[in-house]
């Protein structure tokens, strides 16, 4: 059966319902007012927290997308260290953060429909309940005549159903509105737990540590030749500076110890 | 005939174009039927297309009711599943 007709039938039924409530036509004219009132409040908070939820999202994305940078650097310096494990490793949670900002740029796209959808529904309300407030009175009256109840009667049916469209719109966007905050939070949680390391933070950045690890070792190797290559220089200097006649008698023992030194200094440096 | 779409407002359609919506209107049930999202996505989308086509959008203050109910732009199949389920 078709799917217009059907939910026609429930926009109907709903739309009735909320009018049960309401005894007289005179009531049912104000208590329209009021719910009309109150569902454009609601529309308006829910708007605020669309864009509360739409401004999370483009914050994670841009924390993931740093952290997206991040690795593939670290990527890049592994592999130049000729750690290729490392960059694997780099790379594979790289690929993890890619899914997650994939996902969350679906979820931008929905958040911008439910924007617009809660954006038009606040301006028609805002419209409908400005020209209801002076319809009302007028309605009200005069109501005691038949003519005017069945207006009043049509009246307050059309608002209903609009009421009951808004109210449909506002359950839909509050239903998204979880379901991105249950997201991001998942999200917070991965970016607190360092399952996806903290781009700002780096405090739990193990792939950073082995790099530095690595490059401070390198580090420690060149500051040790570098030693190395001026202790052997600085022997071989007094040496250089003793008169030509007088070292081969006094220093002949030690002598020989230097050059042994200087032999292991030597490769290291240049490999530094 | 008055068409409202869900989240959005009421379309006066003139009777003639009624019968490309219902057919588009039929699709939207046979994706429905056979749980075919994307099938469904497309079809519900057309059918919103089709009714801004044709249809004149209502002034605020215009009280007519609607006879047929399109669901909210982007609405999944899921989510109209579970509206429909709200008949019973």
């Amino acid at each position: 059966m078709s799917v217009m007709k059907r939910l026609s039938g429930i926009v109907q039924a709903k739309a009735n319902k909320a009018l049960d409530k309401a005894e007289n036509p005179a009531d049912m004219l104000d208590l329209s007012y009021e719910k009309q009132m109150e569902n454009l409040t609601k529309v308006r908070r829910a708007l605020a927290d669309v864009a509360t939820a739409r401004k999370r999202l483009e914050l994670q994305a841009t924390q993931l997308q740093a952290q997206a940078q991040k690795l593939q650097d670290q990527a890049k310096q592994a592999l130049g260290q000729g750690q290729e494990d490392l960059a694997r490793q780099a790379l594979a949670r790289r690929a993890t953060i890619a899914e997650q900002l994939e996902s969350l740029g679906t979820q931008h796209q929905q958040v911008e429909t439910q924007q617009q959808q809660l954006e038009t529904t606040a301006s028609r309300l805002q419209a409908q309940v400005g020209a209801f407030r002076t319809k009302k009175e007028t309605l009200k009256a005069s109501y005691t005549a038949s003519k005017a109840q069945a207006s009043i009667g049509e009246a307050v049916s059309g608002i209903s159903e609009s009421m009951t469209d808004a109210g449909m719109t506002l359950d839909r966007a509050q239903d998204k509105i979880a379901q991105m905050q249950a997201r991001a939070g998942a999200i917070d949680e991965l970016l607190d737990t360092g399952a996806l390391p903290d781009a700002l933070g780096g405090g739990g950045d193990d792939i950073q540590k082995q790099l530095d690890a690595t490059s401070k070792a390198g580090q420690v190797d060149a500051e040790l030749a570098a030693l190395k290559a001026e202790i052997g220089t600085g022997a071989s200097e007094p040496s250089a500076s003793l008169p030509p006649g007088a070292a081969p008698g006094t220093n002949g023992g030690a002598a020989a110890a230097p050059p042994s030194g200087n032999g292991t200094a030597t490769p290291e440096g240049s490999n530094g | 005939m008055i068409v409202r779409i869900l989240g959005e407002g009421r379309y006066d359609v003139p009777d003639a174009d009624l019968p490309a919506i219902e057919q588009l209107d039929a699709q939207l049930v046979d994706a429905l039927d056979r749980g075919d999202d994307i099938e469904f996505a497309t079809s519900l989308s057309d059918l919103i297309a089709q009714v801004r086509h044709t249809g004149t959008l209502l002034a605020p203050d215009d009280v007519r009711t609607s006879s047929r109910v399109v669901p909210h732009e982007g609405a999944t199949l899921e989510e109209v599943s579970s509206l429909l389920a709200e008949e019973a």
